[in-house]
């Protein structure tokens, strides 16, 4: 199979997970993104890593993966203390860092 | 010893008394404090005589060493040495200002007893003297300058003595302040002889400037001018003459001590130390000799009307220094540094008497409010009759002869200069009433109450004092002398001082009577040998005319003032009213504190203020806000960024990345 399917279908993936993070006002939802953003960049390196025909790539992708869910960890965090707070699981209502 | 090597010691003794009592003032009980200082200059002063009589056993062309101790700057051409030059010229000042110091610190022993800063006086005063003798000895036109800038310090530390006195600490900063006006015009000259001749050193300006200037150059005319000035401020000659009769207010030792032997001689002593410069510019030293001349007019007008006792002395101090100045100027240098001597004998004393008549009447120095000393205090009034006898250059006294060789040497010149001779005698004229007017107000006449009280119990006790001047009470903790001070008569030490000075002040004019001795003009002639006018000689005749005349004058000087204020005593006050305008016009002295106001600094806050509203405000001030203004523009500006929206931050990493792999795209392809 050609690998430019994977390709489309990983950018088709990143771009969908963009929109959400840009469009979408809960946290929860913009972590989902996040991740589906990251998968979409696995699948990219495991189909180049396929096409060139070495396993570099996919020693790649098991990284992101696991930095990927470190990342998961403190957005979850972050996401069960603003809750424990009280506050609005809103980005927009959360704005304190505004300059 | 060498000549030398005595001199170092004469400066060496003075600075080591200065900081021997100022470190140890809290050990050192105050008697000894006084004893150090004045042994110091002492022994300063034996150490001069050391040196003059190792000059004396030398050819009269070889009287002059120079010495150093180190290089104080080596570089680029320049090389400035630590050193002094010793000739008979520096040896008679040296002679004299460790002389006089000697007695003055005598009797400022006693006369301080009573003050709180009896250890900071001293150490001042040894300074004083170590500045003076460092300027008179300097070797070079830098360690002239340490010397001069030193002797402006010391002065501003002395007159402010009292610094509790709003008066005193601002005649201070006056003195200080026209004096920082001559340094500044004598560094200028410094310059531009460096330039001029490449060297600091004495003996080589000296020799060097009769090949590189011709005579008038505009150079050396500046050069001459500027050292004026420098001359003019420490001398308190025209326009610079203001802070000397307001230095009176510091202690009266320390009026003696500037005005007879230290400081206001500098000036003279520049001149006659430049006499080489001076001859290459004719036109320099006719205008030092005009603006002595008026000086000497002008100050003598002041001191007829002046009511305060120092203050009248003072400006009398300032029409002898114009004397000196005419002298030196005109060529007749060893009468001008020996009229400097024997004035440092008669003013010196002059203020010493004064100094115990105003202590009687605890600080009040209003001669209106004086009468009848003459027979409360017998010695002081003695001693005054004598120094004003000398003012007067009553025949036979010490400021006869002096004056008196000045002004036949004026004359024996010739030309135009016979208007030196004329107006110096109008000014003999008037010095001869203005001193028996303050020695007839005075001496006779029906004690004051405080005469009185020293008549009838020999002593007086006054209680707490307060300053003449502003009326305000005087504050004792900090050095004023207390209720306690009343020296009714001298004390042992000061009488010695007082009947030393008044035996020169008499008798020091016979070691220079015309045709007899001349031992001034002779120790002092290899100084002055390259100087052309040094050839001219007033012949014996016409000396002894001048003295003549001198003599007949003082008398008629001495006699006016005895017919206006002893026989018709109501006189003076009748032409105070007839002449009215005269009289105001000369007791604000000339109006020279206003004129100066006036010319320079209310110009000066002008500027300032202007410079203030313009400069200050638009240029400085604009550039430090613009600057602000513009790092603060660019803040709010980056702030609008900072929305606080965590998608809108995501929005732009996103474009942000999209925009570079565009870039890489479209420049790879």
């Amino acid at each position: 199979m050609n690998v430019e399917w994977y390709i489309v279908l990983s950018s088709l993936l990143f771009a969908v997970g963009a929109m959400g993070i840009l469009l979408r006002r809960s946290p929860v939802v913009i972590l989902l993104c996040l991740e589906l953003m990251l998968n979409a960049g696995n699948l990219a390196l495991v189909a180049f890593s396929k096409m060139v025909g070495n396993q570099q790539g996919q020693v790649f992708a098991i990284v992101v993966m696991v930095v990927a869910a470190c990342e998961v960890v403190v957005g979850l965090g972050l996401i069960v203390a603003i809750f424990r707070r009280k506050l609005p699981l809103d980005v927009d209502e959360l704005r304190e860092l505004r300059g | 010893m060498t000549a030398t090597s005595w001199s170092w010691l004469v400066l060496l003794l003075p600075l080591l008394g200065s900081i021997a009592i100022a470190l140890g003032f809290r050990a050192l009980p105050a008697k000894a404090a006084g004893a150090i200082g004045t042994a110091a200059i002492g022994l300063a002063f034996l150490c001069g005589v050391g040196a003059l009589i190792h000059l004396l056993g030398e050819a009269p062309d070889a009287r002059h060493h120079a010495s150093s101790l180190w290089d104080y700057a080596s570089v680029a051409g320049l090389d400035i040495k630590l050193g002094i030059f010793v000739d008979p010229l520096s040896v008679f000042m040296v002679l004299v200002v460790t002389g006089v110091s000697t007695l003055i610190h005598l009797y400022s022993f006693g006369y301080m007893q009573s003050d709180e800063g009896y250890h900071r006086f001293f150490s001042y005063l040894n300074f004083f003297v170590f500045s003076m003798l460092l300027l008179v000895l300097a070797g070079n036109f830098v360690l002239l300058i340490v010397g001069w800038a030193f002797v402006g310090f010391a002065s501003y530390a002395l007159i402010s003595f009292w610094y509790r006195r709003q008066t005193a600490t601002r005649a201070g900063m006056k003195a200080f302040v026209i004096n920082v006006v001559g340094d500044i015009g004598l560094v200028l000259a410094a310059f531009l002889i460096f330039r001029e001749l490449g060297t600091f050193e004495y003996s080589e300006v000296f020799a060097k400037a009769p090949q590189v200037f011709s005579t008038n150059e505009w150079t050396i005319t500046a050069i001459c001018l500027l050292l004026l000035v420098g001359a003019f401020a420490k001398s308190a000659q025209l326009p610079f003459h203001t802070w000397l009769p307001d230095a009176m207010e510091g202690p009266t030792p320390v009026s003696s001590l500037i005005h007879a032997a230290t400081m206001v001689t500098a000036g003279v002593y520049l001149i006659a130390r430049t006499h080489a410069l001076f001859v290459l510019a004719p036109t320099a030293a006719d205008i030092a000799a005009f603006t002595g001349l008026a000086t000497l007019l002008v100050a003598a007008t002041i001191a007829l009307v002046m009511t305060d006792l120092k203050r009248a002395i003072a400006y009398s101090t300032m029409s002898q220094i114009g004397y000196m100045v005419v002298g030196v100027s005109i060529g007749a240098y060893s009468a001008g540094m020996f009229h400097l001597m024997t004035h440092a004998f008669f003013k010196a004393l002059l203020f010493m008497a004064a100094g115990s008549i105003i202590a009687a009447m605890a600080n009040e120095q209003n001669i209106d409010r004086m009468s009848g000393f003459g027979r409360a205090m017998r010695f002081t009034s003695v001693t005054m009759l004598c120094g004003g006898l000398a003012l007067a250059a009553f025949p036979g006294t010490s400021g006869f002869f002096s004056k008196d060789e000045i002004l036949a040497y004026a004359s024996a010149r010739g030309g135009m200069y016979l208007i030196f001779t004329v107006l110096g005698y109008f000014g003999a004229l008037l010095t001869a009433i203005y001193t028996f007017r303050l020695i007839f107000r005075v001496l006779p006449g029906k004690p004051c109450p405080e005469a009185q009280e020293l008549i009838d119990t020999g002593h007086v006790h006054h209680a707490h004092p307060f300053n003449p001047a502003t009326g305000e009470e005087e504050d004792t903790e900090v050095g004023f002398p207390g209720p306690e001070h009343h020296i009714a008569e001298s004390s042992l030490p000061m009488r010695i001082a007082m009947g030393v000075l008044a035996f020169g002040a008499l008798f020091a004019g016979l070691v220079q009577v015309p045709g007899v001795d001349d031992v001034v003009t002779k120790f002092l002639d290899p100084v002055f040998a390259d100087s052309p006018l040094s050839e001219i000689h007033p012949s014996l005749t016409a000396d002894w005319i001048g003295l003549a005349i001198g003599a007949a004058i003082s008398l008629a000087g001495i006699g006016i003032a005895y017919f206006l204020y002893v026989a018709r005593p109501e006189t003076p006050a009748a032409l105070q009213r007839r002449f009215s305008a005269v009289h105001a016009f000369l007791y604000n002295k000339w109006y020279f504190d206003e004129a100066i106001d006036f010319l320079i600094v209310r110009p000066a806050l002008a500027i300032g203020r202007f410079a203030n509203r313009t400069f200050e405000r638009l240029v400085v001030d604009g550039l430090v806000s613009g600057t602000e203004d513009v790092v603060g523009g660019g803040g709010r500006l980056v702030q609008l960024v900072q929305s606080g929206f965590v998608r809108s931050y995501a929005l732009l990493l996103i474009v942000g990345f999209a925009g570079l792999a565009l870039y890489f795209l479209l420049t790879s392809s």
